[in-house]
């Protein structure tokens, strides 16, 4: 996950305006204030991480990103950000869209369902994955709409979307060896930099 | 809190009203609880709401039943945290709780002002504010909070002074009342108004008061105050006397109505109907952004502090869709600016009342303000 925000960050230019889509505890736009002077707004639901957001001194607001954002104005912000909430949403393809219509350019990272172990899970024991990385069960989980990098980028390609910059994560070793000679099998995160296309940097 | 016991402060400059009438001069009653700190920075405003006093929190004597109206709230290791703040708790003048209103004495003709107290709006109680505020030597509040009507003047305070405060706390309140709210005002007015006790405001003269009609008001406005929900689970269909069993004529009283016809009658007792028809107008005229070419996001575009706006989910009188109003335009001027909707089955009282949640949110900002240099 740090790592994962280190990148997000260095994506994000200083004294920019930054959107935050479901911001958990604030400490993206905590460090993101405080070290290069952006400013921003955490969207978030859950009343825990709203409260730390608040205890932070972040801005937080809470709003359901599953009712659009709607009241946010087009081109209002450089930056909208979404970190691993992409998969929570009930229409990810909208949220994609309405994303770049707030923002000139959007962050996107999200869980990579075609990694190996949850191909695995599948396959081999013929049940839906669980691991560290996607600790729930079928039954409870908020991640509700999975996809694989590969079908990320066929998403990007349906909605004409121009992709900045991609990275691929991996927290454990095998996989940092391994993501880059195969990244939809072996990376675990993927983080995608995007704007609408006619747009570059 | 402690036990508490209120000051007076008396203006002898004219104040110039938004009506364009002239008050000649006036008292301000108000609390202070805390201590203020040398530098002065820790200052923070109560503004009350329609029914309000400066007696927002701890006791007046040992046997004194009931605390000040927002107890939960003030205190040593509450949200508005004494240890940090030295809370400043005015009476609005044209209220009925020791700052001038229409009980005083009119100097122009020796006899109380009754209707004829000028008409005030929100503005002209933050300029009363701000009196208080420069004879206290606060040059900066660290916040002004304000719930419903309170919410209302520690807005215009955000535009009007936007370099005398650092926070803005807007809780259950609006930019503007919707036609349903104002509507809901005036038939409590038109309750006070055919009460034939009122005498067209000067019923003091005539050594009574509207009764009736005070009372009418208030079950009126405490209905909207409360939810149905909320409503339901206090009273649901209890009886308070009488039977519906068969073969009984018996008269039958719920206790939903005992209990509104209770909280009129003690109303009607405490408070003034000129009062009440002063405040349900001023809070109908107000429109923030009335002189921002009624843009919202212009007029917060004059502000320069933080703010925090909270709303209560079973709130329909100021529902949590004005809040998000008040957000929007704050976010549009790129304001500072936290968002968050309570649970609570209590509806617009709600402010008043102990809550988890709000609690935690509410001390967790005031912290932060708190720690903060101003």
């Amino acid at each position: 996950m740090r790592i994962e925000l280190d990148q997000v960050m260095n994506w994000i230019a200083p004294r920019s305006r930054v959107l935050d889509l479901g911001c958990g505890d604030g400490s993206l736009l905590r460090k993101l204030a405080d070290t290069r002077q952006v400013e921003g707004y955490g969207l978030e639901i859950d009343p825990q991480q709203i409260a730390a957001c608040i205890a932070r001194g972040v801005n937080v607001i809470q709003q359901d990103l599953d009712r659009g954002l709607g009241n946010f104005a087009d081109n209002s912000f450089d930056t909208v950000v979404m970190t691993q909430a992409i998969q929570t949403m009930h229409f990810p393809h909208r949220v994609l869209a309405e994303m770049l219509r707030v923002g000139r350019e959007c962050i996107v990272t999200f869980p990579n369902f075609g990694h190996w172990k949850a191909r695995w899970h599948l396959s081999l024991r013929g049940r839906m994955p669980v691991s560290d990385l996607l600790p729930y069960e079928w039954y409870d989980t908020p991640n509700i709409h999975f996809c694989t990098f590969r079908d990320f980028e066929v998403l990007c390609r349906g909605l004409d979307l121009n992709v900045l910059h991609r990275q691929v994560v991996a927290e454990r070793r095998v996989g940092r060896l391994l993501k880059d000679w195969h990244p939809n099998l072996f990376g675990e995160t993927a983080i995608y930099h995007l704007a609408a296309n006619g747009v570059s940097q | 809190m402690g036990l508490v016991s209120p000051q007076t402060l008396r203006c002898e400059q004219p104040l110039a009203l938004a009506s364009g009438r002239q008050l000649p001069a006036y008292e301000l009653v108000f609390e202070t609880y805390g201590q203020l700190n040398a530098g002065k920075s820790n200052a923070v405003l109560i503004c009350h709401a329609l029914s309000g006093s400066h007696h927002a929190a701890g006791y007046y004597s040992a046997d004194d039943p009931k605390p000040g109206w927002w107890d939960h709230y003030i205190g040593p290791g509450k949200p508005i945290d004494t240890n940090h703040f030295f809370v400043v708790s005015p009476n609005n003048i044209g209220g009925c709780h020791g700052s001038t209103g229409p009980r005083s004495i009119n100097p122009a003709s020796g006899r109380p002002w009754g209707a004829d107290f000028p008409a005030l709006r929100v503005r002209d109680w933050v300029e009363t504010q701000r009196f208080l505020a420069d004879h206290l030597g606060i040059a900066q509040w660290a916040a002004v909070i304000g719930a419903s009507l309170g919410g209302m003047q520690a807005m215009r305070w955000s535009l009007e002074y936007p370099d005398r405060l650092r926070h803005c706390v807007v809780i259950a309140s609006a930019m503007k009342l919707t036609a349903q709210n104002i509507a809901f005002n005036e038939t409590a007015r038109q309750a006070i108004l055919s009460d034939p006790d009122f005498h067209a405001g000067s019923y003091m003269a005539h050594d009574t008061y509207p009764k009736k009609g005070l009372s009418v008001a208030r079950m009126i406005g405490h209905i909207t105050y409360l939810s149905d929900d909320g409503m339901g689970q206090k009273f649901g269909r209890e009886l308070r006397s009488g039977t519906f069993a068969r073969g009984t004529d018996e008269p039958v009283e719920f206790e939903v109505e005992s209990y509104l016809r209770y909280q009129g009658d003690v109303f009607s007792r405490q408070f003034d109907a000129n009062t009440y028809m002063l405040m349900t107008r001023a809070l109908d005229y107000f429109d923030l952004a009335r002189e921002y070419g009624h843009d919202p996001v212009t007029a917060f575009s004059h502000a320069r502090c933080r703010f925090l706006v909270l709303s209560f989910t079973t709130d329909w009188r100021f529902s949590p869709a004005r809040s998000r109003e008040i957000v929007d335009a704050l976010i549009g001027a790129n304001r500072a600016v936290s968002y968050a909707e309570i649970d609570s089955s209590f509806g617009h009282d709600a402010f008043l009342i102990p809550n988890a949640r709000y609690r935690q949110l509410f001390h967790r900002y005031m912290l932060n303000a708190a720690g903060e240099a101003p």
